[in-house]
């Protein structure tokens, strides 16, 4: 039983709270000998694994450092390129750190923001009249539970798929964004939520849970 | 228990079948318009998952619901897409979608040298074994108004 994390969409589709409360860290490291048996591409300003999944390496990792070195976009901390270090047989056994890329801010907004059509067109395409937009999505890793309110706010849970009783959840949040968000007179609507009330019911609710389960809030 | 409609992509993403058994509402635009629209909702939702998905993923995006039907989604490593409507408390549709491309989609039009794999089906046979197929299937029970 795990939550993963929590966003509040505005009515018009913007991302007004994010909160990521238990993030797994996927890393690996390995040495690896000339030549190096997978297959890099950039893209995105990231140096990522295109080809050759194995143990722990997931196509699409991001590399993260070289040698121990950090690498920020296509060049080593040091100055040198990436690909440059990569390509010279000297520099073998080479150490590669490779994870899967955490989200900046900019891409959550754009996936808070991709979402909207997509809750929207699943309630134009339903074969049954009067259809709601996704309220559940589930994928082979994670669950995803969406209650939009009357006003058109949407809460998002992205839980384990094992979870249970995610909808009390979803009402909770809404009640502390009630609660704590809305009456909050420095809180302005559409905007994101900056109230440090709401940050710290919110996290303790999720601690409880964690504790004791979703019966005992 | 109700099957509503299914719709076969190839990876290009035309339309290659489409057929319902219980659509009370029509989206009000013509069934290539519809498709586009569902193959276009499709793809983002792939990219959508395998981004704000934690873990990483192997299958991706299994199925979504709404408070009146569930879209059950199937994808090959050829990149065939299956989608299966259903109502909300369907079991095990995700087999029944494997049984399809296994049993029917394989059998009567891979197997059929007179079907293109890029068209869309007219195999009248393939149509039959899947209007059969999905009729005597646990899933399909017509709602009892």
């Amino acid at each position: 039983m795990v939550i993963y994390g929590i966003y509040i969409v505005s009515k018009s589709g913007g991302l007004i709270f994010n909160y990521d409360h238990t993030l797994p860290k996927i890393e690996s490291e390995k040495r690896f000998s000339y030549p190096l048996d997978i297959k890099l591409s950039y893209e995105n300003k990231k140096v990522s694994v295109e080809f050759g999944q194995r143990e722990g390496l997931h196509v699409g990792h991001v590399l993260y450092a070289v040698n121990g070195v950090p690498v920020t976009g296509r060049q080593l901390d040091d100055g040198r390129e990436v690909s440059e270090v990569i390509e010279n047989k000297e520099n073998y056994p080479l150490t590669l750190k490779f994870g899967r890329p955490k989200m900046t801010t900019n891409e959550k907004i754009f996936l808070a923001s991709m979402f909207y059509p997509l809750f929207a067109i699943a309630s134009q395409l339903s074969p049954e009249p009067k259809s709601s937009g996704i309220e559940v999505l589930e994928a082979d890793t994670f669950k995803l539970h969406c209650f939009q309110t009357l006003t058109g706010v949407k809460v998002m849970i992205i839980v384990d798929k094992t979870q249970i009783g995610t909808e009390v959840l979803l009402k909770k949040v809404y009640e502390l964004y009630a609660d704590y968000a809305l009456k909050n007179p420095f809180y302005s609507l559409e905007m994101p939520i900056r109230c440090e009330l709401f940050d710290t019911n919110l996290k303790s609710m999720l601690e409880q849970v964690d504790k004791n389960g979703i019966a005992s809030i | 228990m109700t099957v509503h409609n299914i719709y076969i992509f190839d990876k290009q993403g035309s339309l290659l079948f489409y057929q319902e058994w219980n659509r009370l509402k029509n989206s009000g635009m013509t069934r290539e318009e519809e498709a586009k629209l569902m193959y276009g909702m499709l793809f983002s939702l792939k990219s959508f998952v395998n981004k704000i998905s934690p873990l990483d993923t192997k299958e991706g995006f299994l199925y979504y619901k709404t408070s009146k039907y569930t879209l059950h989604y199937l994808e090959t490593p050829s990149g065939l897409k299956f989608v299966l409507n259903t109502d909300n408390h369907s079991q095990g549709v995700r087999d029944l979608l494997h049984q399809i491309y296994k049993e029917i989609f394989v059998e009567y039009v891979v197997k059929n040298p007179l079907c293109s794999l890029n068209e869309p089906i007219q195999s009248e046979l393939f149509k039959t074994k899947l209007d059969a197929y999905i009729k005597q299937s646990s899933v399909y029970l017509t709602k009892s108004m």
